[in-house]
């Protein structure tokens, strides 16, 4: 009986230790090469920060982690490549925002729910940028503008249905006018758009502000405000949509760190301390100076919790402005 | 401050790096199917570890490099390493089949390296004031500049017009595979996600060129016409040629220097419509316009030297405004940004340093690709003294592998063999390839632009002409239209007439 009892207080103290172990070790390292994807192009905001992440990485677990852009499908054909990947911690990701809106579209059946998300890497405010010359000098005076003459404005930014279109007609939406007010012209990307507004071919791009900021310093472009709820801090003349508009919208763009759908928890949670750990180091802080961004700390559940929100705040805008499929 | 510039660009590191890039890109841009922007994009996480200065002078060499390197592969075994090289790719293979393989390349690494030094110049004389032009460009501006660039690539399809047409239109109608920017609606996908960016041109141009030329050369061997080129060309002999027609063709080769850092400076396609409009411009103005498309140095040279300035051109809008003009520029200015800085007007103020040590670095680079570029064609000539029988599989061979390395995806195969059996009928019928290779380069550019701008005037197609700089880029390509439908309607008649 004795020994019964004992063989099962044995056994009970193995089972406690192996869910322990289960549950929070934490300590799953790579033993050979990661890759690394990144759903946009070279040269971009989310291939500079995967690849600043992706260096610091690799210096910690001393493998290599190498970043391989798979661009197309506005966005599609990376983000499948993430959440498809087989879920053993070798491949990992740069998801987007575009997670939560190409599904509202109808590019892709994928949502944030097929991926399993690490950690915030970056926030991307969006920003409503003129030509210098320009006769607006404020958001409200452009937006009184619109709504007087709708449809004589043009704006441009990224793709139909992309995230800084959703910053422009979302922002229209909320101030109660017609989200078409200002006809989106679409753009492969913030270069060709800002390209277009220097040629006089439209007359906003709500890209993001860090996108716009040299041109705005050089004083080829004037930012008329910052969709978020603070300054810029590299850019602390230009005021913020929440100060100047009376729905105080706000909208961002992020870079997440995530793994494909169904990553054991132990991987998820050594990458998220890993992750915690870099951008706490004064070369990721400096890193983000340079690009004028601030660091971001978020893990994984709080995380989850956010694109979550975002999904259906993004799922709401996009069907009242009529993209929805 | 001369001094001081001297001393950073021949600064031991930067010498080294730039020597190192120079090898690298003539590696890589001879490689088939691995393209300047890979070349560059492989390089980013390096330049990590380097200062502004090397950072940049290692992506100005190994682009240089690899624009040229990319006519090694097209000269020798009829596979452009980038569209630029397609323009006079035909006059490159032809020579190397009559064995004159080093004449060709030759010409090629040496205009390459004038139009380069030529970009520079302009660049570090008028990059301000050019990019002003550059800025001024919209989707309209960018719409008509594509439209000429294709309409140039009639002009020198060797066939006839209408074969010429054909050929553009065949390319055009591979291009509208893909979504489209507009409406972002998939169109003949098939509901292969790998489709929905369109056929890259890089398989597209090696099924269109190389495979096509794989399945004639089998069908030779066959017949038993296997003629062995005769490769043995003395490399003095060589370069006593190629000397020779860079005197005679000097004013050609200035022309399309200048020509192609002006076309390289505006948005849009850079050095592969550079090219083509100036080997169009170059067969104009030519005495022997005949000659061109059958083994004429003349036309290596124009799109040549034209190409290689284009790369300088890019810079440009970069430079001044922080607007990339290409790909390449695009990871540039990523990885200035790293460095903390950013371009814009005010880096030539506020870093004059930084700026004229690029372009010394530039100019240094095109400099050291003389020696390395002709190390890279003794070596590579050597590939013509393989036996055809031998050659053939491995040419296949490099065909598949390089499509396949592009995205990974085995559709990138099946693309090459769907378009070289394409480019097989369409050689046995007299249809040239180039002006396909075009229509799939620029289809997309050319519909992108179109569907903004008709979006933007709200469907009024006047829209088209109302800017200045459209209005005159429209009615020159207008113009040009109506002489091609004439001389379509002259040459139908006279075959008529001839076959009465």
């Amino acid at each position: 009986m004795k020994t019964k009892l004992l063989s099962a207080a044995a056994a009970l103290c193995v089972a406690i230790v192996m869910s322990v172990q289960a549950f929070a070790a934490c300590d799953w390292k790579p033993e050979r090469a990661v890759t690394f994807i990144v759903p946009w192009g070279a040269g971009g905001g989310t291939d500079a920060n995967s690849r600043m992440m992706a260096s610091m990485l690799s210096e910690k677990f001393g493998v290599p982690f190498n970043v391989v852009n798979r661009t197309g499908g506005n966005g599609v054909t990376g983000h499948s490549a993430i959440a498809t990947a087989k879920p053993d911690g070798y491949t990992i990701g740069a998801a987007t925002v575009e997670i939560n809106t190409m599904h509202w579209v109808g590019l892709t059946d994928l949502t944030y729910e097929n991926i399993s998300p690490i950690a915030l890497i970056d926030i991307v405010p969006a920003g409503v940028t003129v030509k210098k010359g320009s006769p607006f000098t404020s958001v409200t005076e452009l937006i009184a503008y619109a709504g007087e003459n709708p449809g004589e404005l043009t704006g441009s930014g990224t793709s139909q249905g992309g995230i800084w279109h959703l910053a422009l007609a979302g922002m229209l939406q909320s101030e109660g006018l017609a989200p078409d007010a200002i006809r989106w012209i679409p753009s492969k990307g913030a270069g060709p758009a800002m390209q277009e507004l220097m040629a006089g071919g439209v007359d906003v791009v709500t890209v993001a502000l860090s996108e716009s900021k040299s041109l705005i310093e050089q004083g080829e472009l004037v930012g008329l405000a910052y969709m978020h709820n603070e300054r810029m801090a590299a850019l602390p003349d230009v005021p913020t949509t929440k100060e100047e508009l009376a729905s105080g919208w706000t909208l961002a763009a992020w870079i997440t760190l995530s793994g494909p759908e169904g990553m054991p928890e132990d991987i998820v949670c050594s990458y998220e301390a890993a992750v915690k750990e870099i951008v706490g180091t004064q070369q990721w802080a400096d890193f983000k100076v340079s690009r004028g961004a601030t660091v971001v700390d978020m893990g994984s559940a709080e995380l989850i919790e956010m694109m979550k929100q975002s999904d259906s705040d993004l799922g709401a805008t996009i069907k009242a402005i009529g993209l929805a499929k | 401050m001369f001094s001081e510039i001297l001393m950073q660009v021949i600064a031991l590191d930067n010498l080294m790096i730039i020597l190192g890039c120079t090898l690298y890109g003539t590696f890589v841009g001879a490689i088939p199917g691995l393209t300047a922007t890979m070349a560059v994009a492989l390089l980013v996480p390096f330049t990590f570890y380097l200062d502004p200065v090397p950072a940049i002078s290692a992506i100005v060499a190994t682009t240089t490099t690899a624009i040229f390197a990319g006519d090694i592969s097209g000269t020798l075994l009829r596979i452009p390493g980038t569209p630029a090289s397609a323009a006079y790719i035909d006059d490159a293979y032809r020579l190397s089949k009559v064995g004159r393989a080093k004449t060709s390349l030759l010409v090629s690494v040496t205009t390459a390296a004038i139009g380069g030094v030529v970009g520079v110049i302009i660049l570090s004389l008028l990059a301000p004031q050019l990019a002003r032009i550059a800025i001024s460009f919209s989707s309209f501006e960018s719409f008509w500049l594509a439209c000429l660039g294709l309409t140039c690539a009639v002009l020198t399809g060797h066939g006839t017009v209408p074969k010429s047409l054909a050929s553009l239109f065949i390319g055009l109608a591979i291009a509208s595979v893909g979504i489209d920017i507009a409406v972002g609606h998939p169109r003949f996908t098939f509901g292969l996600p790998e489709l929905l960016d369109g056929i890259s041109f890089i398989p597209a141009m090696i099924g269109i060129f190389a495979f096509s030329e794989v399945l004639r050369s089998v069908q030779s061997t066959l017949n038993g016409q296997a003629a062995a080129a005769s490769a043995k060309e003395k490399l003095g002999q060589a370069a006593a040629r190629a000397g020779r027609a860079l005197g005679t063709y000097r004013t050609t080769i200035a022309r399309s220097s200048i020509m192609g850092t002006l076309i390289g400076a505006l948005p849009g396609a850079g050095a592969d419509i550079a090219a083509w409009i100036s080997y169009a411009v170059a067969r104009r103005f030519s005495k022997e316009p005949e000659k061109f498309g059958n083994g004429h140095l003349e036309g290596i040279a124009a799109g040549g030297s034209a190409n290689n300035a284009a790369i300088a051109g890019a810079w440009t809008p970069s430079l001044v405004f922080g607007i990339p003009g290409d790909s390449v520029t695009a990871i540039a200015i990523g990885v200035l940004m790293l460095k903390g800085l950013s371009p814009g007007p005010r880096i030539f103020i506020d870093q004059p340093e930084l700026i004229h040590t690029l372009f010394g670095s530039f100019f240094l680079a095109n400099i050291i690709m003389l020696p390395m570029g002709l190390l890279a064609i003794m070596m590579s000539s050597y590939i013509l003294r393989i036996p055809r029988a031998i050659m053939t599989p491995i040419i296949l061979l490099f065909s598949l592998v390089g499509a396949y390395a592009i995205n990974g995806t085995a559709v990138a195969i099946w693309i090459v063999l769907g378009l070289g059996i394409t480019g097989y009928f369409m050689e046995e019928n007299g249809i040239p390839l180039a002006p396909a290779i075009l229509g799939i380069v620029l289809g997309k550019i050319i519909e992108d632009n179109f569907m903004v701008s008709m979006i933007k005037a709200q469907g009024n197609i006047s829209a088209f002409f109302e800017r200045e700089y459209s209005m005159i880029l429209g009615v020159a390509t207008v113009l040009l239209w109506c002489y091609l439908i004439v001389r379509t309607g002259v040459e139908l008649m006279s075959k008529r007439h001839r076959n009465l």
